[in-house]
Protein backbone atom coordinates (compact mmCIF):
# COMPACT_ATOMS: atom_id res chain seq x y z
CA UNK A 1 0.00 0.00 0.00
CA UNK A 2 1.19 3.50 -0.85
CA UNK A 3 2.17 5.43 2.24
CA UNK A 4 0.41 8.74 2.76
CA UNK A 5 2.07 12.10 3.33
CA UNK A 6 -0.40 13.29 5.93
CA UNK A 7 -2.70 11.15 7.97
CA UNK A 8 -5.27 12.22 10.55
CA UNK A 9 -6.14 9.64 13.13
CA UNK A 10 -9.40 10.07 15.09
CA UNK A 11 -8.88 13.78 15.56
CA UNK A 12 -11.17 15.73 17.93
CA UNK A 13 -11.15 19.32 19.09
CA UNK A 14 -13.40 21.51 21.24
CA UNK A 15 -13.33 25.19 22.15
CA UNK A 16 -13.76 25.94 25.84
CA UNK A 17 -15.50 28.98 27.23
CA UNK A 18 -17.08 30.04 30.51
CA UNK A 19 -20.48 29.11 29.14
CA UNK A 20 -19.51 25.61 28.19
CA UNK A 21 -17.59 23.84 25.51
CA UNK A 22 -18.23 23.86 21.79
CA UNK A 23 -17.26 20.70 20.05
CA UNK A 24 -15.75 21.67 16.68
CA UNK A 25 -14.35 18.43 15.31
CA UNK A 26 -15.10 14.89 16.27
CA UNK A 27 -13.35 11.73 15.20
CA UNK A 28 -11.84 12.98 11.94
CA UNK A 29 -9.73 10.46 10.07
CA UNK A 30 -8.40 10.66 6.54
CA UNK A 31 -5.10 10.57 4.76
CA UNK A 32 -3.52 12.49 1.94
CA UNK A 33 -1.01 11.14 -0.57
CA UNK A 34 1.99 13.17 -1.67
CA UNK A 35 1.08 15.48 -4.55
CA UNK A 36 -2.63 15.02 -4.02
CA UNK A 37 -5.02 17.97 -4.19
CA UNK A 38 -7.84 17.63 -1.68
CA UNK A 39 -10.88 19.89 -1.38
CA UNK A 40 -12.77 20.02 1.90
CA UNK A 41 -16.38 21.16 1.80
CA UNK A 42 -18.90 21.43 4.58
CA UNK A 43 -21.65 23.64 5.93
CA UNK A 44 -20.47 27.06 7.08
CA UNK A 45 -19.20 27.19 10.65
CA UNK A 46 -18.63 23.44 10.81
CA UNK A 47 -15.00 23.73 11.89
CA UNK A 48 -13.14 23.55 8.58
CA UNK A 49 -10.74 26.32 9.56
CA UNK A 50 -10.15 24.66 12.92
CA UNK A 51 -9.07 21.57 11.03
CA UNK A 52 -6.45 23.52 9.07
CA UNK A 53 -5.21 25.28 12.20
CA UNK A 54 -4.72 21.87 13.82
CA UNK A 55 -2.79 20.51 10.84
CA UNK A 56 -0.67 23.68 10.73
CA UNK A 57 0.15 23.22 14.40
CA UNK A 58 -1.46 26.50 15.47
CA UNK A 59 -3.77 24.49 17.72
CA UNK A 60 -3.10 21.25 19.59
CA UNK A 61 -5.62 18.41 19.17
CA UNK A 62 -7.49 17.30 22.28
CA UNK A 63 -7.43 13.72 21.19
CA UNK A 64 -6.25 11.85 18.13
CA UNK A 65 -3.08 12.29 16.13
CA UNK A 66 -1.76 14.16 13.13
CA UNK A 67 0.91 12.07 11.45
CA UNK A 68 3.39 12.66 8.68
CA UNK A 69 4.47 9.05 7.96
CA UNK A 70 7.03 9.97 5.31
CA UNK A 71 9.04 12.22 7.59
CA UNK A 72 11.73 11.17 10.02
CA UNK A 73 10.86 11.40 13.73
CA UNK A 74 12.69 14.66 14.44
CA UNK A 75 11.75 16.27 11.15
CA UNK A 76 8.95 18.82 11.25
CA UNK A 77 6.69 19.14 8.21
CA UNK A 78 7.06 22.17 5.96
CA UNK A 79 3.60 23.64 5.82
CA UNK A 80 2.43 26.71 3.96
CA UNK A 81 -0.82 28.33 5.04
CA UNK A 82 -2.85 30.63 2.82
CA UNK A 83 -5.51 32.69 4.53
CA UNK A 84 -8.81 33.99 3.23
CA UNK A 85 -7.46 37.47 2.51
CA UNK A 86 -4.10 38.22 0.99
CA UNK A 87 -3.02 40.34 4.00
CA UNK A 88 -0.29 42.00 2.00
CA UNK A 89 1.16 44.83 4.06
CA UNK A 90 0.59 48.26 2.61
CA UNK A 91 3.81 49.56 4.18
CA UNK A 92 5.91 47.09 2.19
CA UNK A 93 6.43 46.80 -1.55
CA UNK A 94 5.22 43.62 -3.27
CA UNK A 95 8.77 42.26 -3.25
CA UNK A 96 9.21 43.00 0.47
CA UNK A 97 5.84 41.36 1.12
CA UNK A 98 6.77 38.25 -0.79
CA UNK A 99 10.04 37.73 1.12
CA UNK A 100 8.36 38.32 4.51
CA UNK A 101 8.46 34.61 5.36
CA UNK A 102 12.14 34.33 4.45
CA UNK A 103 12.88 37.42 6.52
CA UNK A 104 11.08 35.97 9.56
CA UNK A 105 12.97 32.69 9.30
CA UNK A 106 16.30 34.41 8.57
CA UNK A 107 16.49 32.55 5.26
CA UNK A 108 17.24 35.40 2.86
CA UNK A 109 19.96 33.40 1.11
CA UNK A 110 20.90 34.07 -2.54
CA UNK A 111 19.38 30.73 -3.65
CA UNK A 112 16.05 31.39 -1.94
CA UNK A 113 15.89 34.93 -3.24
CA UNK A 114 16.67 33.71 -6.76
CA UNK A 115 13.79 31.26 -6.41
CA UNK A 116 11.49 34.13 -5.40
CA UNK A 117 12.65 36.11 -8.44
CA UNK A 118 11.82 33.22 -10.72
CA UNK A 119 8.35 32.84 -9.14
CA UNK A 120 7.74 36.55 -9.66
CA UNK A 121 8.81 36.27 -13.29
CA UNK A 122 6.86 33.07 -13.97
CA UNK A 123 3.65 34.31 -12.45
CA UNK A 124 3.58 37.78 -13.95
CA UNK A 125 4.51 39.94 -10.96
CA UNK A 126 8.11 40.81 -11.81
CA UNK A 127 7.20 44.23 -13.25
CA UNK A 128 5.11 44.99 -10.20
CA UNK A 129 7.64 44.05 -7.53
CA UNK A 130 8.27 47.65 -6.44
CA UNK A 131 4.60 48.64 -6.39
CA UNK A 132 2.56 48.76 -3.22
CA UNK A 133 -0.25 46.19 -2.79
CA UNK A 134 -3.05 48.72 -3.32
CA UNK A 135 -1.83 49.27 -6.89
CA UNK A 136 -2.47 45.61 -7.82
CA UNK A 137 -5.67 43.86 -8.84
CA UNK A 138 -7.30 41.31 -6.53
CA UNK A 139 -5.98 38.42 -8.57
CA UNK A 140 -2.42 39.70 -8.59
CA UNK A 141 -2.54 40.24 -4.84
CA UNK A 142 -3.68 36.66 -4.32
CA UNK A 143 -0.83 35.44 -6.54
CA UNK A 144 1.63 37.54 -4.53
CA UNK A 145 0.24 35.96 -1.36
CA UNK A 146 0.79 32.51 -2.89
CA UNK A 147 4.40 33.34 -3.79
CA UNK A 148 4.91 34.56 -0.22
CA UNK A 149 3.76 31.11 0.92
CA UNK A 150 5.80 29.23 -1.72
CA UNK A 151 8.98 31.19 -0.91
CA UNK A 152 9.43 29.03 2.18
CA UNK A 153 9.21 25.94 -0.04
CA UNK A 154 6.46 24.14 1.83
CA UNK A 155 5.61 20.55 0.97
CA UNK A 156 2.02 20.80 2.14
CA UNK A 157 -0.18 23.77 1.32
CA UNK A 158 -3.23 24.62 3.40
CA UNK A 159 -5.65 26.93 1.62
CA UNK A 160 -8.39 28.44 3.77
CA UNK A 161 -10.97 29.71 1.27
CA UNK A 162 -8.33 31.81 -0.44
CA UNK A 163 -10.68 32.95 -3.21
CA UNK A 164 -13.82 33.75 -1.26
CA UNK A 165 -13.03 37.44 -0.92
CA UNK A 166 -12.88 37.92 -4.69
CA UNK A 167 -15.77 38.70 -7.02
CA UNK A 168 -17.03 35.86 -9.22
CA UNK A 169 -15.21 36.77 -12.47
CA UNK A 170 -11.86 37.29 -10.75
CA UNK A 171 -12.44 34.23 -8.67
CA UNK A 172 -12.71 31.87 -11.64
CA UNK A 173 -9.56 33.31 -13.14
CA UNK A 174 -7.57 33.39 -9.90
CA UNK A 175 -8.53 29.94 -8.68
CA UNK A 176 -7.54 28.55 -12.08
CA UNK A 177 -4.22 30.44 -11.90
CA UNK A 178 -3.41 29.43 -8.37
CA UNK A 179 -4.24 25.80 -8.94
CA UNK A 180 -2.14 25.67 -12.06
CA UNK A 181 0.78 27.06 -10.06
CA UNK A 182 0.29 24.60 -7.21
CA UNK A 183 0.12 21.67 -9.65
CA UNK A 184 3.14 22.95 -11.55
CA UNK A 185 5.14 23.12 -8.31
CA UNK A 186 3.92 19.58 -7.44
CA UNK A 187 2.73 20.49 -3.96
CA UNK A 188 0.36 18.54 -1.79
CA UNK A 189 -2.63 20.75 -1.04
CA UNK A 190 -5.70 20.91 1.17
CA UNK A 191 -8.25 23.47 0.04
CA UNK A 192 -11.22 24.58 2.09
CA UNK A 193 -14.06 25.94 0.02
CA UNK A 194 -17.80 26.37 0.11
CA UNK A 195 -18.01 26.48 -3.68
CA UNK A 196 -18.87 22.98 -4.92
CA UNK A 197 -17.95 23.62 -8.56
CA UNK A 198 -14.60 24.97 -7.44
CA UNK A 199 -14.02 21.84 -5.37
CA UNK A 200 -14.88 19.51 -8.27
CA UNK A 201 -12.91 21.36 -10.92
CA UNK A 202 -9.76 21.76 -8.83
CA UNK A 203 -9.30 18.70 -6.70
CA UNK A 204 -8.44 15.01 -6.96
CA UNK A 205 -10.70 14.16 -4.08
CA UNK A 206 -13.47 15.99 -2.21
CA UNK A 207 -13.98 15.37 1.49
CA UNK A 208 -17.42 16.31 2.78
CA UNK A 209 -17.70 17.27 6.44
CA UNK A 210 -20.93 17.16 8.42
CA UNK A 211 -22.24 20.15 10.35
CA UNK A 212 -20.76 20.97 13.73
CA UNK A 213 -19.27 19.00 15.37
CA UNK A 214 -17.67 18.10 12.06
CA UNK A 215 -16.92 14.55 11.12
CA UNK A 216 -16.01 13.08 7.74
CA UNK A 217 -19.26 12.31 5.97
CA UNK A 218 -17.99 10.96 2.70
CA UNK A 219 -14.91 11.12 0.49
CA UNK A 220 -15.47 11.35 -3.25
CA UNK A 221 -12.57 10.85 -5.67
CA UNK A 222 -12.97 13.07 -8.71
CA UNK A 223 -12.18 11.68 -12.17
CA UNK A 224 -13.03 14.01 -15.00
CA UNK A 225 -12.57 13.28 -18.71
CA UNK A 226 -10.74 16.34 -19.92
CA UNK A 227 -9.38 17.51 -23.25
CA UNK A 228 -6.77 19.59 -21.41
CA UNK A 229 -5.92 20.50 -17.84
CA UNK A 230 -7.70 23.82 -17.56
CA UNK A 231 -10.16 24.43 -14.81
CA UNK A 232 -12.72 26.05 -17.08
CA UNK A 233 -12.76 22.92 -19.23
CA UNK A 234 -13.34 20.90 -16.08
CA UNK A 235 -16.66 22.62 -15.60
CA UNK A 236 -17.79 21.31 -18.97
CA UNK A 237 -16.69 17.72 -18.39
CA UNK A 238 -19.55 15.22 -18.72
CA UNK A 239 -19.10 13.93 -15.14
CA UNK A 240 -19.17 17.40 -13.60
CA UNK A 241 -22.93 17.51 -13.14
CA UNK A 242 -23.06 14.08 -11.53
CA UNK A 243 -20.42 15.00 -8.99
CA UNK A 244 -22.11 18.30 -8.33
CA UNK A 245 -25.46 16.67 -7.60
CA UNK A 246 -23.82 14.01 -5.46
CA UNK A 247 -22.06 16.62 -3.32
CA UNK A 248 -25.14 18.78 -3.18
CA UNK A 249 -27.21 15.84 -1.85
CA UNK A 250 -24.58 15.04 0.75
CA UNK A 251 -24.43 18.59 2.04
CA UNK A 252 -28.11 19.28 1.79
CA UNK A 253 -29.56 16.34 3.72
CA UNK A 254 -27.19 17.25 6.51
CA UNK A 255 -27.71 20.96 6.84
CA UNK A 256 -31.13 21.76 5.57
CA UNK A 257 -32.93 18.45 5.43
CA UNK A 258 -36.02 19.81 7.07
CA UNK A 259 -36.26 22.96 5.02
CA UNK A 260 -35.69 21.59 1.54
CA UNK A 261 -37.63 18.34 1.88
CA UNK A 262 -38.79 17.04 -1.44
CA UNK A 263 -42.44 17.68 -2.01
CA UNK B 1 -16.36 78.95 -18.42
CA UNK B 2 -16.50 75.18 -18.04
CA UNK B 3 -18.19 73.57 -15.07
CA UNK B 4 -14.83 72.43 -13.78
CA UNK B 5 -13.48 76.01 -13.80
CA UNK B 6 -16.64 77.19 -12.08
CA UNK B 7 -16.19 74.55 -9.43
CA UNK B 8 -12.56 75.51 -8.83
CA UNK B 9 -13.48 79.18 -8.61
CA UNK B 10 -16.22 78.46 -6.12
CA UNK B 11 -13.90 76.30 -4.08
CA UNK B 12 -11.17 78.97 -4.02
CA UNK B 13 -13.68 81.64 -3.11
CA UNK B 14 -14.97 79.70 -0.16
CA UNK B 15 -11.37 79.17 1.00
CA UNK B 16 -10.69 82.90 0.75
CA UNK B 17 -13.87 83.63 2.69
CA UNK B 18 -12.84 81.33 5.50
CA UNK B 19 -9.40 82.90 5.68
CA UNK B 20 -10.85 86.43 5.71
CA UNK B 21 -13.35 85.52 8.41
CA UNK B 22 -10.56 84.13 10.58
CA UNK B 23 -8.48 87.26 10.08
CA UNK B 24 -11.51 89.46 10.84
CA UNK B 25 -12.12 87.82 14.21
CA UNK B 26 -8.60 88.46 15.48
CA UNK B 27 -8.39 92.00 14.08
CA UNK B 28 -11.79 93.00 15.49
CA UNK B 29 -10.92 91.43 18.82
CA UNK B 30 -7.61 93.30 19.07
CA UNK B 31 -9.21 96.59 17.96
CA UNK B 32 -12.08 96.37 20.43
CA UNK B 33 -9.65 95.47 23.20
CA UNK B 34 -7.29 98.34 22.39
CA UNK B 35 -10.06 100.92 22.03
CA UNK B 36 -11.89 99.93 25.19
CA UNK B 37 -8.64 100.05 27.14
CA UNK B 38 -7.74 103.47 25.72
CA UNK B 39 -11.19 104.96 26.29
CA UNK B 40 -11.33 103.65 29.84
CA UNK B 41 -14.17 101.19 29.19
CA UNK B 42 -11.99 98.53 30.81
CA UNK B 43 -9.19 99.17 33.25
CA UNK B 44 -5.87 98.61 31.43
CA UNK B 45 -4.25 97.91 34.79
CA UNK B 46 -6.21 94.65 35.03
CA UNK B 47 -6.88 93.89 31.37
CA UNK B 48 -3.80 95.33 29.65
CA UNK B 49 -4.12 96.09 25.94
CA UNK B 50 -2.49 94.96 22.69
CA UNK B 51 -0.12 97.94 22.60
CA UNK B 52 0.88 97.38 26.22
CA UNK B 53 1.47 93.69 25.48
CA UNK B 54 3.78 94.65 22.61
CA UNK B 55 5.68 97.06 24.84
CA UNK B 56 5.91 94.44 27.56
CA UNK B 57 7.26 91.97 25.02
CA UNK B 58 10.08 94.37 24.14
CA UNK B 59 10.85 95.12 27.81
CA UNK B 60 10.84 91.45 28.70
CA UNK B 61 13.14 90.77 25.82
CA UNK B 62 15.55 93.58 26.74
CA UNK B 63 15.50 93.45 30.54
CA UNK B 64 14.22 90.08 31.72
CA UNK B 65 15.98 87.74 29.25
CA UNK B 66 12.73 86.51 27.73
CA UNK B 67 14.59 84.12 25.44
CA UNK B 68 15.99 82.19 28.41
CA UNK B 69 12.48 81.77 29.83
CA UNK B 70 11.16 80.56 26.50
CA UNK B 71 14.16 78.27 26.05
CA UNK B 72 13.73 76.73 29.51
CA UNK B 73 10.04 76.02 28.98
CA UNK B 74 10.71 74.59 25.54
CA UNK B 75 13.53 72.41 26.82
CA UNK B 76 11.43 71.09 29.70
CA UNK B 77 8.50 70.41 27.39
CA UNK B 78 10.55 68.60 24.80
CA UNK B 79 12.39 66.55 27.43
CA UNK B 80 9.19 65.48 29.12
CA UNK B 81 7.58 64.79 25.75
CA UNK B 82 10.49 62.55 24.71
CA UNK B 83 10.33 60.74 28.05
CA UNK B 84 6.55 60.30 27.68
CA UNK B 85 7.15 58.88 24.22
CA UNK B 86 9.79 56.43 25.44
CA UNK B 87 7.96 55.36 28.59
CA UNK B 88 4.58 54.94 26.93
CA UNK B 89 5.99 52.96 24.00
CA UNK B 90 7.86 50.65 26.36
CA UNK B 91 4.90 50.20 28.67
CA UNK B 92 2.40 49.64 25.85
CA UNK B 93 4.72 47.07 24.27
CA UNK B 94 5.08 45.24 27.57
CA UNK B 95 1.30 45.27 28.10
CA UNK B 96 0.79 43.94 24.58
CA UNK B 97 3.32 41.16 25.15
CA UNK B 98 1.65 39.86 28.26
CA UNK B 99 -2.12 39.54 28.58
CA UNK B 100 -1.66 38.76 32.26
CA UNK B 101 0.27 41.94 33.05
CA UNK B 102 -2.24 44.09 31.17
CA UNK B 103 -5.20 42.43 32.90
CA UNK B 104 -3.57 43.00 36.31
CA UNK B 105 -2.56 46.62 35.67
CA UNK B 106 -5.68 47.83 33.88
CA UNK B 107 -7.59 49.29 36.87
CA UNK B 108 -4.47 51.10 38.10
CA UNK B 109 -3.94 52.71 34.70
CA UNK B 110 -7.56 53.81 34.52
CA UNK B 111 -7.44 55.40 37.98
CA UNK B 112 -4.09 57.11 37.38
CA UNK B 113 -5.31 58.38 34.02
CA UNK B 114 -8.46 59.97 35.41
CA UNK B 115 -6.71 61.50 38.44
CA UNK B 116 -6.16 65.26 38.05
CA UNK B 117 -2.39 65.31 37.80
CA UNK B 118 -2.04 68.88 39.12
CA UNK B 119 -2.97 67.39 42.49
CA UNK B 120 0.30 65.47 42.41
CA UNK B 121 2.51 68.50 41.76
CA UNK B 122 2.87 69.47 45.46
CA UNK B 123 4.02 65.92 46.17
CA UNK B 124 6.66 66.12 43.47
CA UNK B 125 7.97 69.37 45.01
CA UNK B 126 8.36 67.70 48.40
CA UNK B 127 10.03 64.64 46.88
CA UNK B 128 12.18 66.23 44.21
CA UNK B 129 12.65 69.83 45.35
CA UNK B 130 12.08 72.89 43.21
CA UNK B 131 13.84 72.63 39.92
CA UNK B 132 13.83 71.20 36.46
CA UNK B 133 13.41 67.61 37.72
CA UNK B 134 10.08 68.36 39.36
CA UNK B 135 8.84 70.21 36.34
CA UNK B 136 9.74 67.46 33.91
CA UNK B 137 8.11 64.87 36.16
CA UNK B 138 4.99 67.05 36.29
CA UNK B 139 5.02 67.25 32.50
CA UNK B 140 5.35 63.48 32.21
CA UNK B 141 2.66 62.75 34.77
CA UNK B 142 0.02 64.68 32.84
CA UNK B 143 0.55 62.86 29.54
CA UNK B 144 1.98 59.44 30.23
CA UNK B 145 -1.00 57.40 31.46
CA UNK B 146 -3.32 58.47 28.67
CA UNK B 147 -0.55 57.75 26.17
CA UNK B 148 0.01 54.24 27.53
CA UNK B 149 -3.71 53.48 27.38
CA UNK B 150 -4.25 54.71 23.83
CA UNK B 151 -1.09 53.05 22.49
CA UNK B 152 -1.89 49.76 24.18
CA UNK B 153 -5.48 49.84 22.90
CA UNK B 154 -4.20 50.44 19.38
CA UNK B 155 -1.65 47.63 19.64
CA UNK B 156 -4.24 45.23 21.01
CA UNK B 157 -6.65 46.03 18.17
CA UNK B 158 -4.17 45.09 15.44
CA UNK B 159 -5.94 42.85 12.94
CA UNK B 160 -5.69 39.32 14.40
CA UNK B 161 -5.59 37.75 10.92
CA UNK B 162 -2.46 39.74 10.08
CA UNK B 163 -0.85 38.47 13.30
CA UNK B 164 -1.94 34.94 12.38
CA UNK B 165 -0.21 35.36 9.03
CA UNK B 166 3.12 35.91 10.80
CA UNK B 167 2.50 32.82 12.92
CA UNK B 168 1.76 30.73 9.82
CA UNK B 169 5.04 31.95 8.34
CA UNK B 170 6.79 30.65 11.42
CA UNK B 171 7.19 33.94 13.31
CA UNK B 172 7.13 34.39 17.09
CA UNK B 173 5.50 37.10 19.16
CA UNK B 174 8.44 39.47 18.84
CA UNK B 175 8.25 39.23 15.06
CA UNK B 176 4.49 39.80 15.14
CA UNK B 177 5.24 43.01 17.01
CA UNK B 178 8.03 44.18 14.71
CA UNK B 179 6.48 43.19 11.40
CA UNK B 180 2.80 43.93 12.00
CA UNK B 181 1.85 45.68 15.23
CA UNK B 182 4.42 48.45 15.07
CA UNK B 183 4.19 49.35 11.37
CA UNK B 184 0.40 49.20 11.30
CA UNK B 185 0.19 51.55 14.28
CA UNK B 186 2.60 54.30 13.15
CA UNK B 187 -0.25 56.69 12.44
CA UNK B 188 -1.82 56.01 15.83
CA UNK B 189 1.55 56.62 17.49
CA UNK B 190 1.94 59.93 15.66
CA UNK B 191 -1.56 61.13 16.53
CA UNK B 192 -1.11 60.09 20.18
CA UNK B 193 2.11 62.06 20.27
CA UNK B 194 0.34 65.10 18.81
CA UNK B 195 -1.94 65.06 21.84
CA UNK B 196 0.95 64.36 24.20
CA UNK B 197 3.10 67.30 23.22
CA UNK B 198 0.23 69.60 24.24
CA UNK B 199 -0.30 67.72 27.49
CA UNK B 200 3.41 67.83 28.31
CA UNK B 201 3.29 71.60 27.90
CA UNK B 202 0.31 71.74 30.28
CA UNK B 203 2.23 69.69 32.86
CA UNK B 204 5.36 71.79 32.50
CA UNK B 205 3.42 75.03 33.04
CA UNK B 206 1.71 73.58 36.13
CA UNK B 207 5.15 72.58 37.40
CA UNK B 208 6.58 76.02 36.71
CA UNK B 209 3.67 77.69 38.53
CA UNK B 210 4.67 75.89 41.68
CA UNK B 211 8.34 75.19 41.53
CA UNK B 212 10.31 77.36 39.16
CA UNK B 213 12.47 80.44 39.07
CA UNK B 214 12.58 80.51 35.29
CA UNK B 215 10.26 79.68 32.39
CA UNK B 216 7.02 81.06 31.01
CA UNK B 217 4.94 79.51 33.81
CA UNK B 218 7.11 81.37 36.29
CA UNK B 219 6.64 84.64 34.33
CA UNK B 220 2.86 84.16 34.45
CA UNK B 221 2.78 83.58 38.22
CA UNK B 222 5.33 86.34 38.90
CA UNK B 223 3.42 88.77 36.67
CA UNK B 224 0.08 88.03 38.32
CA UNK B 225 1.50 88.37 41.83
CA UNK B 226 3.07 91.73 41.03
CA UNK B 227 0.06 92.86 39.00
CA UNK B 228 2.00 93.14 35.77
CA UNK B 229 -0.88 91.92 33.64
CA UNK B 230 0.91 92.78 30.40
CA UNK B 231 3.64 90.34 31.39
CA UNK B 232 1.07 87.60 32.06
CA UNK B 233 -0.71 88.11 28.77
CA UNK B 234 2.55 88.32 26.80
CA UNK B 235 3.63 84.98 28.27
CA UNK B 236 0.27 83.43 27.42
CA UNK B 237 0.51 84.64 23.84
CA UNK B 238 4.01 83.16 23.56
CA UNK B 239 2.68 79.90 24.98
CA UNK B 240 0.00 79.88 22.28
CA UNK B 241 2.68 80.23 19.63
CA UNK B 242 4.85 77.51 21.17
CA UNK B 243 1.93 75.10 21.44
CA UNK B 244 1.03 75.72 17.83
CA UNK B 245 4.60 75.28 16.58
CA UNK B 246 5.09 72.01 18.47
CA UNK B 247 1.81 70.71 17.11
CA UNK B 248 2.74 71.73 13.59
CA UNK B 249 6.11 70.00 13.90
CA UNK B 250 4.39 66.69 14.67
CA UNK B 251 1.81 67.25 12.00
CA UNK B 252 4.63 67.78 9.57
CA UNK B 253 6.15 64.46 10.66
CA UNK B 254 2.78 62.79 10.08
CA UNK B 255 2.41 64.27 6.60
CA UNK B 256 5.94 63.26 5.74
CA UNK B 257 5.25 59.69 6.85
CA UNK B 258 1.97 59.48 4.94
CA UNK B 259 3.55 60.80 1.78
CA UNK B 260 6.52 58.51 2.00
CA UNK B 261 4.84 55.27 2.97
CA UNK B 262 1.16 55.40 2.06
Amino acid sequence: METSYLSLDHLSYAYHGMHGETCALTDISFSVKKGEFIAIVGPSGCGKSTLLSLIAGLLTPESGKILFPMLAKDESPKIGYMLQHDHLFEWRSIYKNVILGLEINHLCTPEKLAKVDSYLKDYGLWDFRDKSPSELSGGMKQRAALIRTLALEPELLLLDEPFSALDYQTRLQVSADICRIIRAEKKTALLITHDLSEAISISDRVIVLSSRPASVKIQIPIRLTLPDDSMLAARNAPEFKTYFNLLWEELHDDTAGTIYQKT
Amino acid sequence: MTLQEQYIRKHKRSHRMIFLARLCIIVVFLLVWEISADTGLIDPFFFSSPSRVCKSFVTLYQENSLLTHIGITLLETILSFLLVFGISMLAATLLWYSDKISAVLEPYLVVLNSLPKSALAPLFIVWLGTGIKTIIVAGISVAVFGAIISLYTGFALTEPEKCKLITTLGGNRKQIFNKVVLPSNILLILSTMKVNIGLSLVGVIIGEFLAARRGLGYLIIYGSQTFKMSMVITSIVILCVIAMLLYLALQFAEHWYKKRVL
